[in-house]
């Protein structure tokens, strides 16, 4: 006999739970992902002297619900000659792995769906994930410039995450733990953006690369190679595309927050700072490392191939090994090894 | 338990045909889709036996990094598939001999298991007890103590893996002009700085 209320309690129950919690981190970052388009179109306008959105809704504030309406009741072509399982199955590759990180954010103490022990490698090996959406979408799509865009855009991907890695270690040896609430919970006195500060900007810059946004866009290289990868997708395909590379960019900005801004604690613990709710705190945070993220594809230039190149083997990976091996090093002279 | 069960079975049987797929699908880049379907579902697997350490790197190593350069190379291949096919009957015999040869040494194994179930015992001693330490710790706390000198000596054999890589593929070409952005930076009156008011433009 099956006794129900060992189901109800242990499977049914939970898994209801289990359903809300996701549904209350999806639909807000679903929201957030429509509005970073509209914030993105308003900052690069202001910093052009230009107006941006205005037209739908008060200071156009509907323009992203009309673009998204507009992408899906349009017709979605799939080439002749395109691998058809694979052309449809890349953007939504690429939406899922930007959604699936989200399980393990801590967005206040307590406040996270799933609390591994791993969590930073689970993040970490979702980020690494993202490359295949573009490589299969460019493979798929039997073309051209889709294609060149994928290789690019795979070369490029596995040369950040290199050094990506090697930041994240840096920070682990100093928290001694994977788990990213212990992360946090480690930078109480001092954000990890103070002691390591080089560690930090090289993660930011990895992070553009890795998320394929100005000014390494160079898989989408409008100018040159028409648009990269998704190039002949269209409505609601294309519509994932950009979406999943948007749920990305918050993703990555929330993993800065974390590493290096102190997820969700105030700036200092005192009166007025820590009345204000951690989650607050934290999506301040990621807002402001968005920003950055806008900022800097209002005002640089797109890299050459080359120097991209450059810049993750040369610079970067050296870089960031010798910070690895120098924090080791003061951490174990000063006998600062962390204990858990 | 039910849900690991069904868990297991669903990680288990997904990885047992996609790596079918890998040998029988026609198209290379679809053997390669489909052997980073293995990958997950055998650190979905690691996950379920409570190797979450072990889970992710799988993940990272194989998946993120492995995988990816094979199907960078996969998709630039120009291969001629009904050539492709034609070999086939030619290597069957040392596939098979390959194939028997994991086979018996998978039956050793598993049959060690079976008739000294305590042999195990003997080789996870220095495993501190799971539920007391997380695994990456344990992990750690085995590979740089107990084997650090194999641990060395793998790093080792890697370096001059990748150094004979190196060796083997570079080659000096004449007449190639490289840009030096030091120097570039560096040179005088070719670039000014203007100090623009904001919220005009120039």
């Amino acid at each position: 006999m099956v006794d129900w209320i060992v189901l109800w309690d242990g499977y049914a129950w939970p898994g209801i739970i289990i359903v809300a919690q996701v549904l209350l981190i999806v639909v807000p970052l679903l929201l957030a992902v429509a509005y970073l388009t509209y914030a993105e179109r308003k900052v690069i306008a202001a910093m052009q002297l230009r107006k941006g959105p205005n037209v739908v809704g008060y200071f156009g504030l509907m323009q992203p619900i009309a673009d998204a309406v507009k992408l899906l009741f349009k017709e979605t072509i799939l080439p002749a000659g395109a691998n058809k399982v694979v052309f449809i199955m890349a953007p939504m590759l690429v939406f899922i792995l930007g959604l699936v990180g989200w399980a393990v954010i801590p967005f206040d103490e307590g406040w996270v769906l799933a609390d591994i022990n791993v969590g930073i490698l689970y993040l970490f090996a979702i980020s690494s994930l993202g490359v295949y959406g573009v490589l299969m979408a460019g493979w798929a799509s039997n073309s051209k410039y889709p294609f060149l865009g994928a290789l690019r855009a795979a070369a490029q991907m596995v040369s950040y995450e290199v050094s990506m890695g090697f930041v994240i270690i840096t920070v682990l040896i100093v928290v001694g733990s994977l788990n990213l609430t212990d992360i946090v919970l480690a930078q109480k006195d001092l954000w990890f953006v103070v002691p390591l500060l080089p560690m930090f900007v090289v993660f930011f810059i990895s992070t553009l690369a890795e998320t394929n946004r100005s000014p390494f866009d160079l898989a989408e290289g409008e100018s040159e190679i028409v648009a990269g990868f998704f190039l002949e997708y269209s409505s609601f395909t294309f519509a994932l595309f950009f979406m999943g590379e948007y749920a990305n960019m918050i993703l990555m900005s929330a993993m800065t927050t974390i590493l290096f801004l102190g997820g969700w604690l105030p700036i200092i613990d005192v009166a007025p700072f820590n009345w204000i709710p951690g989650i607050v705190w934290f999506a301040g945070k990621v807002a402001l490392v968005l920003f950055c993220f806008l900022w800097v594809r209002a005002t640089f230039p797109r890299y050459r191939y080359d120097q991209l190149m450059r810049l993750g083997w040369k610079v970067f990976l050296p870089l960031s090994l010798f910070w690895v091996v120098l924090t080791a090093g003061v951490v174990v002279a000063f006998d600062l090894v962390p204990r858990n | 338990m039910i849900i690991q069960a069904l868990a297991f079975y669903l990680f288990a049987a997904i990885t047992v045909a996609s790596g079918v797929m890998v040998i029988s699908a026609r198209n290379p880049v679809h053997s390669v889709l489909f052997l980073i379907l293995a990958f997950f579902n055998a650190a979905g697997l690691f996950v379920l036996m409570g190797a979450e350490f072990l889970a992710m790197i799988l993940i990272v190593v194989y998946v993120g990094a492995v995988a990816v350069l094979f199907l960078f190379v996969v998709m630039m291949l120009d291969i001629n598939f009904t050539e492709l096919r034609q070999g086939f009957l030619q290597y069957l015999p040392i596939g098979a001999l390959v194939g028997i040869i994991l086979l018996v040494e998978l039956i050793a194994v598993v049959g060690a298991w079976v008739v000294a179930p305590e042999a195990g015992l003997a080789t996870s001693l220095p495993i501190p007890p799971p539920d007391q330490v997380t695994n990456t710790q344990a992990l750690g706390e085995v590979l740089y103590t107990k084997y650090i000198y194999l641990f060395q000596t793998a790093g080792l054999v890697l370096l001059v893996a990748m150094i004979g890589a190196i060796v083997l593929t570079l080659r000096q070409r004449e007449g190639v002009r490289r840009q030096n952005i030091g120097e570039q930076v560096s040179r005088e009156a070719t670039v000014e700085v203007k100090n623009v008011p904001s919220g005009s433009g120039i």
